[in-house]
């Protein structure tokens, strides 16, 4: 009798314990979408006020320090290029022939128009560095499994202070992400889709981001092609690059 | 009888010196809060409607829901067009294209690099064409400090703190960055032309002045603008004249659901201005109350005092058979007297004063620095029509009032003690 006592609460208690914690999901989820290096071709579907735009770039980036995209289309941007070192990033304009630091308010501005600003741009993707995560629920996105994790800024200063990310149960890639300010007001809502194997890792090919204090219907963010771990000139990260 | 009471008047200064005295005050302190509430009002108002308002202003349905943040994605098209619609049916009004946006103002180094940059409020308005009047209404030539207004593209004004602040000299080109019309990016090159110190400390801070020609290239608004200003044919601000021109302009336009349809507003409708207007309409009211009031009770007392001392005067006349009612009345007509000599006295202090006011006007510039409001640096009084009678309102009612409370005492004395009373005199 005691036996089976003792199997019926060992398999009511398996699943808690089968639950990975909040810190090993963040783990996970870093080692799918980070790499040494990430050479990509993308676009972003602007949806405003007045109707779509379209803007092409490429990108290069080394880690969490080093990115550097150069814009192909439109005529109007082509030819415009951002290079971030560190916590800092540099505009070069062809029509001005300038390289211009962007920094302090200017780095919560919208890029190009689009929902995501500067600092989204910048913001490291290692969350495990700045964000606690515990399990809060699990529920279902896009008909897949899904852990809910509510990640708080272990430090001040960042962009966001409370995250609160739907993980997909398998794959350990985020499918939707609401993204909260230090008030406690929503500020933008990211959905993330058409997850690819690549090189190994699941990653998402297409984000959909949604700035809630902006009018419009957000700002689709499209991975046309990438490489990881390729070896990127170590000239491209200076700012002889840019002109 | 009214020649008896002045003689009683000159000759008893006792009985009429203190009453000026206080009438003159309160009359000189009413034209003068009057001509200074006006003024300082009233300049708000037309300094806002001039640099941001207008007297009406044509913008679309959506900007008008967010026209806190200034979107110019929300902005109004084909304006060529619009404009010669609303100077053929309102002539008589002169309506300007304006646009208002924001950036980041970026100064190089000798390298062409950042050397210093700061966010500034931009104004693109049309200074090219000497008809619309623009410098001239933002009063650009006398606010100037260094250099010159543009006068051909690519220039532009700075304003001088903020020039400073970044370490800009006059011919040194800056670059802009912001958005346009359609969400992209934009980076131009300026040179500056001058700059300007217009005494507003939310101006002052940082802001940017070009030709709107060099606005809508930079933020790709070909014929566009975000704002369409309209001013009266009058230099202020008529509320009336104001919602008659709305009501007119949004009924002929106010079919279908398009966002970006044009609509009209009034100043009274933007930056909290409705309550400065209503404000003004009431401090003539207001303030006459508010004296009235305090010199009443002044009064009152100076008549009790007065009454104490014509105790026995009174006394006699009582004795003397004269009627109680009759004493009062002439008391009555004696402070009538008294009211309005002190209120001649005291308006023509309070005109002169407020003359010298608004002429010489009170800096109070620096105590504004942080000011995020349009509020003009230096405050003048204004002296309008209702400042030459205002203070007979508060000088001649208060003056009757505190004598018909003192005199009360006259009904409560008693004949039959009158004689007891005089002989203990």
């Amino acid at each position: 009798m005691k036996t089976y006592i003792y199997l019926i609460i060992f398999l009511l208690t398996t699943p808690l314990f089968s639950q990975p914690s909040g810190k090993e999901i963040l783990n996970l989820i870093d080692k799918n979408l980070t790499a040494r290096t990430r050479i990509m071709t993308a676009k972003m579907i602007i949806n405003g006020a007045r109707g779509s735009r379209t803007i092409e770039f490429k990108t290069w980036a080394e880690g969490e320090d080093r990115a550097f995209t150069e814009y192909t289309n439109p005529a109007r941007e082509k030819g415009t290029k951002m290079l971030k070192v560190e916590d800092k990033l540099w505009i070069f304009s062809p029509s001005t022939d300038r390289i211009i630091q962007i920094t302090g308010q200017m780095l919560r501005q919208s890029v190009m128009g689009s929902d995501l600003s500067y600092e989204d741009m910048m913001e490291d993707p290692d969350l495990t560095s700045h964000y606690s995560a515990s399990v809060v629920a699990s529920d279902t996105v896009q008909d897949r499994k899904c852990w809910v994790l509510q990640l708080n800024a272990l430090a001040e200063g960042e962009a966001y202070e409370v995250r609160k990310i739907w993980v997909d149960q398998e794959r350990y890639v985020p499918l939707r992400e609401e993204l909260y300010g230090k008030s406690g007001k929503l500020l933008k809502r990211t959905q993330l889709s058409e997850v690819t194997r690549i090189q190994g890792r699941w990653f998402p090919m297409k984000i959909v981001y949604k700035d809630m204090l902006k009018a419009g219907d957000g700002t689709q963010f499209i991975i046309v092609t990438i490489k990881l771990d390729e070896i990127i000139p170590e000239n491209t990260f200076s700012k002889a690059s840019l002109k | 009888m009214i020649k008896f009471l002045i003689k009683g008047l000159l000759r008893d200064k006792h009985r009429s010196r203190l009453p000026l005295i206080v009438v003159a005050i309160g009359v000189m302190l009413t034209v003068l809060m009057t001509t200074w509430i006006t003024g300082v009002l009233g300049d708000s108002i037309n300094l806002n409607a001039k640099l941001a308002t207008g007297h009406v202003k044509v913008i679309t349905r959506a900007y008008r829901e967010s026209m806190d943040q200034i979107p110019i994605d929300l902005s109004l098209t084909g304006t060529q067009a619009l404009i010669s619609e609303l100077k053929k049916d309102y002539p008589t009004a002169s309506w300007v294209e304006r646009i208002q946006f924001g950036g980041l103002l970026d100064v190089p180094d000798e390298n062409g690099e950042t050397k210093s940059q700061g966010p500034f409020a931009g104004f693109g308005i049309d200074l090219f064409d000497p008809d619309s009047g623009e410098a001239e209404r933002l009063n650009l030539s006398n606010i100037l400090v260094k250099g010159k207004l543009p006068s051909v593209a690519g220039e532009i004004l700075v304003s001088h703190s903020f020039a400073e602040k970044l370490g800009i000299n006059m011919n040194d080109k800056v670059t802009f960055i912001g958005s346009t019309m359609y969400g992209g990016m934009t980076i131009v090159n300026f040179t500056v032309a001058g700059t300007i110190r217009y005494g507003i400390a939310a101006l002052d801070r940082g802001s940017v002045i070009m030709d709107i020609s060099d606005a809508r290239k930079a933020l790709d608004m070909e014929d566009a603008c975000n704002e369409i200003l309209g001013f009266t044919a009058v230099d202020y601000y008529d509320d009336t004249k104001a919602t008659e021109l709305m009501t007119s302009f949004n009924n002929e336009n106010s079919s279908g659901n398009d966002q970006f349809a044009p609509v009209m507003i009034r100043l009274r409708d933007q930056n909290d201005l409705g309550g400065l207007i209503d404000m003004m309409s009431g401090v003539v009211g207001i303030v006459s109350f508010i004296f009235i009031l305090v010199l009443s009770v002044v009064l009152w007392n100076a008549g009790l005092v007065g009454g104490l001392r014509r105790y026995g005067e009174v006394g006699l006349r009582l004795a003397m058979g004269e009627e109680k009612g009759h004493i009062y009345g002439s008391m009555i007509a004696e402070s009538v007297a008294v009211g309005l000599t002190g209120s001649v006295i005291g308006v023509a202090i309070g005109l002169l004063l407020s003359y010298l006011m608004q002429q010489k006007g009170l800096d109070f510039s620096s105590a504004m620095q942080n000011a995020t409001m349009l509020l003009p640096g230096i405050f003048r009084t204004r002296i309008t029509p209702e400042a030459w009678y205002i203070g007979f309102i508060p000088g001649i009612i208060a003056t009757v009032l505190g004598t018909m409370l003192s005199g009360i005492g006259i009904y409560k004395r008693q004949t039959a003690r009158l004689f007891k009373e005089l002989q203990l005199q």
